[in-house]
């Protein structure tokens, strides 16, 4: 089977999440790699690097700068035409373009994969993870989103790929890209992070939330996440969201913070290895999938924990 | 301009789903289903954008069972919009057929915008306004946390991995909500009364000669693999003693 990948970027860097779905793609066939955007060369060539890529597509244009959906979505169904499955990362930018190349090319989606069990049988997660589905793609093509923690990443280097130049319609003059506000923090990426220090509402306020939660996660070399509580009630920016609706992790350590553990949150984070909870109330929901359990008040807990660190 | 808002009608988001022991899917029987929260976002988003003069009509559709017209579309016109489409069936619609009965939809009701939600708490596909725009040929502001109407086009502010990006969009356009997007208001008893006799119009899947037979086959429904409650430990000092056993701590 020929597949393709599609590869995140910021037209500066590779992102990880792409490696995932190389993984995935692995399994089902011969991987090549498709990297759209503008001034990317330099994407293509870590691309090419990526070991098992068999080539890299660069398709460099200004139209693709951002990823724009309706300019991308019609280049990848149109490559198509030479692969039996294209898969993308499930990122916010995967989960953007991906069905909409499934619909130019009259295929039903297969998002969020967790496994290849087959040519055309993958699994796949439903309500927030509370079931797990077994799945069986009858189109000739598929198009599949790939959970970045559910797959190893492939390694980065080892790859010779060749890059060949492709082209497709450019800008359909139907979006254009009007500003970004992006988060720059020193502290590691949320889904590729070791430790994530998560808190909840129960820290009360922003001012606490920085407080009490950054500083425990820079002594632990950690990312800082968030309940869908702490970021509603403004605590915290969106992309901190951890949970079935926001992002996705699986770290070694992941330590919960006045967090309850409704079910939307736990299936943002309970593949993770080990789970911590610190909360004041012993009934929470959290505590059934915490290894590591700590009744009491974090305003006491949580700065004597960062000190004795 | 007119806002079409299709809703889907989920398995309540409080309720625990329980896998059917046969393996074939998750138990719906007697259990309380409700509007997708995503959807009741897009409503209230169509509301405001009504209320603020932007838009003249908001109209709500679902494919689903009889039964959707009592409560999901009750809901939603008690919220505030002005009348609804039932496209009836009893089978479950993969969103790729979906898009192509709402395509449909669109060519019949011709809105300015139509806005869904961004994914179903059930399937988790996150892919009808996705699919609906490439079918149309339109553009598409997928998780958004702001709407902006201006002349001829939307500007979108997005929730992406990094933060937020905003989009700027040709009218007719597609967006899917993200929850920051506003706070949906509740279904008063007075307006469920009043939205008794805003008009439901009653259509079945074969009225819009679309295909709608499942492409993905479901083989098994399973339960995941459970994680055990751990230990509890009685201080910080034993904690760190943990962490350090972990060796995420000196």
């Amino acid at each position: 089977m020929k597949t393709l990948v599609w590869v995140e970027h910021d037209n500066k860097a590779l992102k990880d999440a792409t490696l995932a779905a190389v993984t995935a793609a692995a399994k089902l066939g011969d991987v090549d790699l498709l990297v759209a955007g503008a001034d990317c060369a330099g994407v293509a060539d870590a691309a090419a690097k990526i070991a098992g890529a068999g080539k890299v597509l660069l398709a460099d244009d200004a139209a693709y700068t951002h990823a724009l959906a309706e300019n991308v979505a019609p280049l990848v169904a149109t490559l198509m035409q030479g692969y039996d499955a294209v898969l993308f990362p499930a990122t916010t930018t995967g989960k953007n373009i991906a069905p909409r190349v499934a619909a130019l090319l009259d295929v039903m989606q297969i998002s969020d994969i967790l496994s290849v069990e087959g040519p055309d049988i993958f699994t796949r997660p439903i309500y927030a993870g509370n079931a797990i589905a077994t799945v069986q793609s009858t189109d000739a093509k598929k198009v599949i989103t790939v959970r970045g923690t559910a797959f190893e990443k492939a390694a980065a280097s080892g790859g010779s790929a060749p890059v060949e130049s492709v082209s497709g319609e450019g800008d359909k003059g139907l979006s254009a890209f009007a500003g970004a506000e992006i988060a720059e923090s020193a502290r590691p990426e949320l889904t590729s992070a070791k430790v994530i220090v998560s808190g909840g509402r129960a820290l009360q306020n922003s001012e606490n939330f920085h407080a009490l939660i950054e500083p425990l996660a820079d002594k632990l070399g950690a990312a800082v996440g968030a309940s869908r509580a702490a970021v509603d009630a403004g605590y915290v920016p969106n992309d901190y969201q951890v949970g079935q609706t926001g992002k996705i992790v699986a770290p070694e350590v992941y330590i919960a913070i006045g967090i309850s553990g409704a079910i939307q949150h736990l299936a943002g984070m309970k593949d993770s290895k080990t789970i911590i909870a610190i909360n004041k109330d012993e009934d929470a929901p959290i505590f059934q999938v915490a290894d590591i359990g700590l009744v009491g008040d974090l305003f006491k807990i949580v700065p004597e924990l960062t000190e004795k660190l | 301009m007119k806002v079409l808002v299709p809703v889907k009608r989920v398995l309540d988001f409080n309720v625990k789903p329980r896998v059917k022991v046969d393996g074939t899917g998750v138990d719906l029987a007697n259990v309380k289903m409700s509007m997708n929260p995503f959807d009741e976002i897009a409503i209230e988003e169509a509301v405001r954008l009504k209320e603020s003069g932007a838009a003249s009509e908001v109209v709500v559709v679902t494919i689903g069972v009889a039964k959707a017209e009592s409560d999901v579309l009750l809901t939603a016109r008690a919220m505030g919009a002005d009348r609804a489409i039932l496209i009836q069936t009893d089978e479950e619609v993969e969103p790729l057929a979906v898009a192509k009965l709402l395509a449909k939809v669109v060519e019949e009701e011709q809105p300015g915008l139509v806005i869904l939600g961004k994914q179903a708490i059930d399937d988790d596909s996150n892919q009808t306004g996705q699919m609906l725009a490439a079918l149309l040929g339109w553009p598409q502001g997928t998780f958004a946390s702001k709407v902006e109407i201006a002349g001829e086009r939307v500007k979108v502010t997005r929730e992406v991995d990094g933060g937020l990006e905003t989009v700027d969009l040709r009218l007719p356009a597609i967006v899917t909500t993200d929850l920051r997007l506003n706070e949906p208001r509740y279904a008063t008893l007075p307006n469920i009364m009043k939205a008794k006799s805003k008009p439901v119009a009653k259509k079945t899947v074969a009225d819009y000669g679309v295909d709608v037979r499942p492409r993905l086959r479901t083989l098994k429904v399973a339960e995941p693999a459970k994680r055990q409650a751990g230990i509890k430990v009685g201080s910080v000092d034993e904690l760190v003693e943990r962490l350090k056993g972990l060796g995420i701590a000196k």
